[in-house]
């Protein structure tokens, strides 16, 4: 028999950032050199790192962020309907995390706090360009949109975790972060 | 009867001494069974049903619960952990836990529970609700986005300070944590930092001013060790050391 080795298919990943602030994918390039033989393993589709616009068909798709916006929720449905695996990353995905501490405020309230009543701001109007995402009511995580696979909590999460994560799920065990690793905070 | 004093959890004999429940006398054998609300110097609450264990097929709060002979306990079983799971997922739910901004984050209870047991998520909606913080203590903050209604503070003021600072009002979903002052507000009351009260908040509710992060996250009580280990190396926890508490003490 020849070395079927080979031939052996990478998996293709996806990522994105919703409401969230990109720390979750930093913490994902703070495995280092250890990157390299991640990309032995697996190839990007849509992502930050690539710039596609949008995710094709995917074995893995990592999301980063709550939502907050529409296009929050487009994304993820998009993202959901193409990834056979969806891993919520980060506080913000897994709770709504930082930007979820609004949900107690009266969204009125907030933008007119921002843009009309901030001293300085007596011209202040509320951003209202029809490109603009319109703002949800409530921020969510993500698995009150869609059904989500797994979960690496965190803010970020370490580079250390989700290495981890990864390496346990593409060797196809299943993922266990344990002491140390699993983080809330 | 005349049984020697041995009840069974998960398969081995563990010895007990007349009036201990299942909890303390699996602690005091180094058998760790996970719990919240339970407190070692106070009277058993029984609420948080985090230390429930499957005896003789029924499940019951291990805390509450009198040791006796012949007992057949089951406790670190899946079926019971995923028990567990789900009310430490159930209080992340209802409350507002924010961890990333929150002074108690490593040295949490509920959060080094939920590191133990392995909870990635609160998996339920979450409740998001509105609870206005009390800032009017010119050393004290109380965040009641934290709070867990184990009435750890309110046995604690009473029994202990002997001040009856807190008490929890309302049912079901309506309880909440009150202050026990005509204005609601905790500058009215006559709490002091050196209150019993103040050290046994499991969670981030009860804090002390100006100390925020005063102790670096990484270094902080549950970051060594995992909870299970910390809780046996504080077993047998006599109830004499007055002043010291498992879950707000500081290392170093």
């Amino acid at each position: 028999m020849n070395a079927p080795v080979e031939t052996k298919k990478k998996l293709r990943v996806a990522t994105t950032s919703l409401a969230g602030c990109f720390g979750c994918h930093m913490s994902f390039l703070d495995i280092d050199e250890r990157l390299f033989p991640l990309l032995d393993l697996i190839e990007f589709d849509r992502s930050p790192l690539t710039d596609i616009k949008h995710c094709g068909p995917c074995d893995i798709g990592i999301v980063e962020g709550g939502i907050c916006n529409a296009e929050n929720v487009h994304v993820l449905r998009e993202f959901r309907r193409n990834c056979k695996i969806l891993i919520a990353i980060g506080a913000c995905a897994v709770t709504g995390g930082l930007p979820a501490q609004r949900n107690h405020l009266d969204l009125g309230d907030c933008l007119s706090e921002v843009y009309l009543t901030e001293g300085g701001l007596e011209h202040g109007l509320i951003p209202n360009d029809p490109e603009l995402p319109l703002p949800l009511d409530k921020v969510h995580p993500l698995h009150e949109v869609v059904k989500v696979d797994y979960f690496i909590p965190g803010c970020p999460p370490s580079a250390d975790a989700i290495w981890k994560f990864l390496t346990d799920l593409i060797a196809g065990r299943t993922p266990k972060l344990g002491h140390g690793l699993i983080k809330y905070d | 009867m005349s049984e020697t004093a041995i009840f069974l959890l998960d398969g081995e004999e563990v010895p007990f001494e007349p009036g201990q429940t299942v909890i303390q006398a699996a602690l005091s054998a180094g058998r760790y069974i996970p719990h919240l609300c339970y407190h070692p110097e106070f009277k058993p609450h029984g609420s948080c049903k985090v230390c429930t264990v499957k005896v003789n097929g029924r499940t019951a709060a291990s805390c509450t619960l009198p040791a006796q002979a012949g007992l057949d306990v089951e406790s670190d079983t899946e079926e019971i952990n995923e028990l567990r799971r789900t009310l430490v997922q159930m209080l992340f739910a209802e409350g507002n836990h924010f961890c990333p901004s929150c002074e108690k984050s490593g040295n949490c209870t509920l959060q080094a529970l939920g590191y133990d047991l392995g909870v990635m998520t609160a998996g339920f909606r979450h409740f998001f609700p509105d609870r206005p913080v009390d800032a009017s203590h010119p050393d004290i903050l109380l965040d009641f986005n934290r709070c867990i209604l184990c009435e750890l503070c309110v046995r604690a003021s009473c029994e202990v300070d002997d001040k009856c600072v807190f008490a929890l009002s309302g049912r079901g979903l309506s309880k909440h944590l009150v202050v026990n002052a005509e204005s609601g507000l905790l500058a009215d009351t006559d709490i002091a930092l050196t209150d019993k009260a103040m050290e046994v908040c499991p969670v981030g509710v009860i804090l002390k001013k100006r100390v925020g992060f005063a102790q670096p996250i990484g270094r902080r009580r549950y970051d060594p060790d995992p909870i299970s280990a910390q809780a046996l190396r504080d077993a047998p926890r006599p109830p004499t050391g007055a002043g010291h508490c498992a879950a707000c003490e500081v290392e170093e």
